[in-house]
Parts: structure tokens; C-alpha cells; sequence
């Protein structure tokens, strides 16, 4: 592999403006695939999930999926967009192996929502607002698997091997226009677009949107023009960026190996570009000539979509509050910082801190479970927070025991382990466990008593004033009865057999 | 009239994956320029009132509920494939080496 000049980020950009365009394949949640009846579902058998017309046999018939079309509308409405009121399928047609017909079932000059925007929220706050070009309808291609070449490349592979099972799957694809104005923010600013994009796609129930299992994929498209002119520079399609991580790093690199092309002399040649996960570089694919010639024309099998306006005003009246907004009442409601809510989302934690509060917990208890012991634990695991063998629920009822003093947090700490390993509901792990807080006065005194005749020189230290040196004696007491006390209980009853004011 | 070239017919033919050989390009390419032409005829009558038509019938939103049907089995699947492995469609070489 040839080594690729980069110059440093600030020096490109000293020079250097940057624009970006980002284009972003959402693979709908459907049932059913988008022009027939075959199952969407994940791993099953090779070629099970495929019929004559998501094959292309002659003679067979696509029709299209109503959820699909109202995914698509509910997506345009939620970035602001018009929706078409009258559009059409059109065949883009190309030969390759992953697409059987021969042609892909696409849109062309009538997306079915166009002219939109969507405001995205840097780490600090700052809120920068993209540009939507279109959303259009199509479908996905089948899976190949390349053999006899190094590690699965196509290139020197001596065949191929074609899986039609995602051959038609539906997709929204989602095109931004020319992102200008970012400056030295913009791989930022292109990692939070497709971050708030997807919880957009989240919120919306229209896809999981899973980056990693290629629900959501992103192709960065970038150029550079010299600070102060106008007209845009050649620009490069790095395809395939699949992880929010990955998108800002895309941009990163292209940034500083366009500014090291250009400020040398060179020309930036218009051509598609492979992301490297490992060391986040780019390389040379496909050379985009004008020879990409896809004859679009207007699918003859597919009759015109024309939503109803009614319909449309329908959809609007029930899309959800959109994620931004929401994240910003819910931390005002917290009362957390703008920091501390980038980590609570990065965390995937919104969602269940919401549910445990409706579950009868307070923020700042729903809050600090799931961000410590639980966030902890799925870090561990190698589990997303909403994939943990415990339910908000369960959670607030923990710290509902918390609140009530049955439980203290090291307590607290164990009945949640307790639940994440199988052993049943908070209330059946404190009983099996036998992990009550002893709040038996009579006990907790004789404990107390004897932390005072083991520890005498502290307990002089107390009653001379230094209150601070109570914690001593406390941790003597929690250590006699196993962690089972109350902290502020035992400190309370240290200091009144010693005759100090707390 | 719009007159198609022979470069055009046989840039058209590479982008279909069709071979043609010189005289077969000669000859679609008049066959094509008469077909062009008729086309170019009912362009000249149809006026800005009369919109275009690619499809034949007078509808819109036809939709399928999205509820599953049977698919093939992988076997009929396959049937129709010049050459399968591991269950999958086995195609030739896409790319060659660097």
C-alpha cells in the first residue's frame, strides 16, 4: 500500500475551506421487503428469504410496501421536508452481482421528500444546521462473499458467492446538501449530523438504525476550495463509513490529504474511496469517469405514489417530540450539565434513565445507577445498557429501597449484581442474599459500643472535637455487621455515645 | 431528426453487455433511428397540455400490507443458477488483481 502524503489538520485548514456532502442508506425496520413478501429477518439460511420478484425472474411483479412508503414520509416530515405529492420509482440499471434484476428499484428526479434540514448539536453546545437535499426510496443488494483472494478482498478473489437474502430489503436514502461553513468543525459536525440522524431514525421506530450490523451506513463526500473563493473543489467519495467515530475521521483524513494534493500542485481526482477502520486512512477505489451511466427511466411495474395530503398532515400529528428538543428538556428536568448529557447519550442511557423515572425513581438515583454500576457492567459484558438482564423497573425499585433506608448503596451495589446474574427480581436477591440494612437499634448499639472499647485513642480524638475522625469507628461498625448498616445511622449513634454534636 | 451514430449503438451495446459485431451495429443503428424518429413524431403533436406517460394505467398507491409471505426455499432458489456453492449463487471473478 502506497503511503499517502497528509499535511497537519490546522495547516489545511489555514488554507483550506472544507465542504462536505453526506449520504446516509437507512435500512427500514419493515416486515417484509420492499417490493415483495419475503422476510427481512437477520440471519437466516442463505437464499431463504427470496422469491422471483426480489430475484428478477421474468414474468414476476413488484409491489410496494405500504410501511416502507410511510417510513419514508415520516422520515421527510421529521427533517422538514416537502413531501412529494405525486412521484415515481425508477430503474437505476447497472450490472453487478449484488443486485439480481440488473437494475436497482430507486428514485431518480422525484424523491419522495426533498428540501429539509436538520439542526445538530456540537459537544459544546453550538448548533449547526444541515441542509437536506432529499430522501428517496430504494432497495437494498445482496450480500457477497469473496473467495481464494487475501482476507475476503475482491480484488485477486477467484469467485464470488451471492446471498439474495438483503436483495430488496427497503432502504431510505438520505442526502444532505453541500455542508458549508463549518470550517475546522467539520468532521465534527458530520459525526453529530449522522449521530442525530439516527436517533431521529430511533425515535421515529422506523429502524434500529444499528451502525455496526449495517442498518445505517454513511459515505462521506468531501472537497476543498482555497479560503475566500466561492466555487467548489473536485471532491472524493469515501464509501461505506460505519461508525459515528468512523464518519469524523473519514473527514478528518480526506481534509488533510486533499490540502496535501492541492498546496503540492496536484489535482484531486474524482473517484470513490475505501475507509480503513484500522488505521483510519483512505484509499483509491473506482475512478468515477463519466463511463457510470445508469440510463434511469421510470419503473413501468410500479404505479405512482401520490400521498394524500390528509394522509401526510396525518403522519405530522403523530411524529414524536424530536430527539435534540427532547434531550435538552430532559437535562434541563435532570439538572445535568451539557457534558453530562453528551455522556448519558454516547452511553445509550436516555432511554432507560427515562423509563426508570416513570417507574416511580428520581432523576439524580435513575441517573446515577445507569451511569455507574450499570454502564460499568455492559463496558464489561460488551453489552448495550438496553441489552442488560435488568428492567427499569427493577432498577427504580432499588433505589426506591435506597430512599426508604432498607438499603445502603453498597447494598444496593450487590442486589444489582444479584438481578444482573439471574437471580431474580431486587426484592427475591435482598431476601435470598439476606441483604438487609441491620436497623435493629439494639445491635446496631452493641456494635457501636464495642468499635468505642476497641478503638479508644480515636474515640478521645471524637470526643476532643475531631468529629472527622468518627469515619474510623463507622467503617469499624459497617465492618462488624457486614455492610449492612446505616452509615448516617451508625455515625449519629458514635457521636451520641460519645456525647459530641454531629 | 434525432439520427443515432454508430459510436452511440455501440456505447449502448457495452453498457447492455451485448456483442455486436460491425454489421449488427450498422444495422441497429438504422433500426434504432427509425424507432427514434417516431418518437420524435408524437413528441411534435403532444402539446405542454398533454403530460407524459410511462405508465399505461390511470393509478396511484398501490401498496401490499407489509405482512410476510413464503419465499422460494434456497433449493428453487438455486435451480436457475449456472453454478452455486455453500448455498449461494456462484459468480465468476468481479476484479482482478490491483
Amino acid at each position: 500500500m502506497t503511503v499517502t502524503d497528509l499535511v497537519p489538520y490546522d495547516d489545511a485548514l489555514a488554507a483550506y475551506d472544507p465542504v462536505m456532502g453526506l449520504e446516509v442508506h437507512v435500512e427500514l425496520g419493515t416486515k417484509t421487503k420492499m417490493f415483495c413478501g419475503c422476510s427481512t429477518e437477520l440471519g437466516a439460511d442463505a437464499n431463504s428469504q427470496t422469491c422471483p420478484t426480489c430475484l428478477g425472474l421474468p414474468g414476476s411483479l413488484p409491489v410496494v410496501n405500504a410501511v416502507g412508503v410511510e417510513s419514508a414520509v415520516k422520515i421527510g416530515l421529521a427533517l422538514h421536508c416537502e413531501i412529494a405529492e405525486w412521484c415515481r420509482f425508477a430503474r437505476k440499471n447497472y450490472f453487478y452481482p449484488d443486485m439480481p434484476k440488473n437494475f436497482q428499484t430507486s428514485q431518480y428526479d422525484e424523491p419522495i421528500a426533498f428540501d429539509g434540514y436538520l439542526d445538530v448539536q456540537l459537544e459544546d453546545g453550538e448548533v449547526f444546521r444541515v441542509e437536506i437535499e432529499r430522501a428517496h426510496m430504494e432497495e437494498d443488494t445482496g450480500k457477497s462473499t469473496h473467495v481464494g483472494g487475501a482476507t475476503g478482498r475482491i480484488h485477486g478473489a477467484s469467485h464470488s458467492l451471492l446471498d439474495y437474502n438483503r436483495a430488496g430489503i427497503p432502504l431510505i436514502e438520505i442526502v444532505t446538501k453541500p455542508i458549508e461553513g463549518a470550517g475546522e468543525r467539520a468532521p465534527e459536525v458530520a459525526k453529530a449530523y449522522v449521530a442525530e440522524l439516527r436517533e431521529l431514525i430511533k425515535a421515529l421506530g422506523v429502524s434500529e438504525a444499528r451502525m455496526e450490523m449495517g442498518q445505517m451506513r454513511c459515505d462521506v463526500n468531501l472537497s476543498l476550495r482555497p479560503k475566500g473563493r466561492q466555487e467548489f473543489g473536485t471532491r472524493s467519495e469515501t464509501k461505506n463509513v460505519n461508525s459515528l467515530r468512523s464518519v469524523e475521521r473519514a473527514a478528518r483524513f480526506e481534509i488533510q490529504r486533499h490540502a496535501a494534493v492541492l498546496s503540492s500542485g496536484g489535482t484531486i481526482v474524482q473517484e470513490t474511496r475505501h475507509f480503513h477502520e484500522e488505521d483510519g486512512s483512505t484509499t483509491a477505489g473506482r475512478i468515477k469517469d463519466n463511463a457510470e451511466d445508469y440510463r434511469y427511466f421510470p419503473e413501468p411495474d410500479l404505479v405512482p405514489v401520490a400521498p394524500p395530503r390528509e394522509w401526510v398532515e396525518e403522519l405530522r400529528s403523530t411524529l414524536p417530540e424530536l430527539p435534540r428538543v427532547r434531550r435538552n428538556r430532559l437535562r434541563e428536568e435532570w439538572g445535568v450539565s451539557e457534558h453530562d448529557m453528551q455522556s448519558i447519550l454516547n452511553a445509550g442511557a436516555i432511554g432507560p434513565i427515562v423509563a426508570t423515572i416513570e417507574a416511580g425513581a428520581d432523576a439524580a438515583a435513575a441517573r446515577k445507577w445507569w451511569m455507574g454500576e450499570l454502564a460499568r457492567n455492559a463496558n464489561e459484558t460488551g453489552r448495550p445498557l438496553e441489552g442488560l438482564p435488568i428492567t427499569p423497573a427493577q432498577v427504580a425499585r432499588v433505589a426506591e429501597l435506597v430512599k426508604g433506608g432498607d438499603l445502603n448503596d453498597k447494598l444496593a451495589r450487590q442486589v444489582i449484581e444479584g438481578v444482573l446474574a439471574g437471580e431474580g427480581d431486587p426484592d427475591t436477591v435482598v431476601e435470598k442474599r439476606g441483604l438487609k440494612v441491620v436497623s435493629d437499634e439494639g445491635a446496631l448499639t452493641t456494635a457501636v459500643e464495642e468499635a468505642i472499647a476497641g478503638n479508644p485513642a480515636i474515640a478521645d480524638k471524637i470526643r476532643g472535637g475531631k468529629v472527622a475522625a468518627a469515619g474510623a469507628l463507622v467503617g469499624a461498625v459497617m465492618k462488624a455487621t457486614r455492610g449492612q448498616a446505616d452509615a448516617a445511622r451508625v455515625k449519629e449513634l458514635i457521636l451520641a455515645q460519645l456525647g459530641v454534636e454531629g | 431528426m434525432p439520427g443515432i451514430t454508430r459510436e452511440e449503438v455501440a456505447h449502448l451495446a457495452r453498457l447492455a453487455r451485448l456483442e455486436l459485431k460491425a454489421e449488427e451495429l450498422e444495422h441497429f443503428a438504422g433500426q434504432l433511428d427509425d424507432i427514434l424518429g417516431a418518437v420524435a413524431r408524437v413528441s411534435e403533436v403532444a402539446g405542454q397540455d398533454v403530460p407524459p406517460t410511462s405508465h399505461p394505467l390511470p393509478m396511484t398507491n398501490v401498496m401490499r400490507a407489509d405482512e410476510v409471505r413464503p419465499s422460494l426455499t434456497p433449493e428453487q432458489a438455486l435451480s436457475g443458477a449456472p453454478a452455486q456453492e455453500q448455498q449461494r449463487f456462484k459468480v465468476p471473478q468481479i476484479l482482478g488483481e490491483d
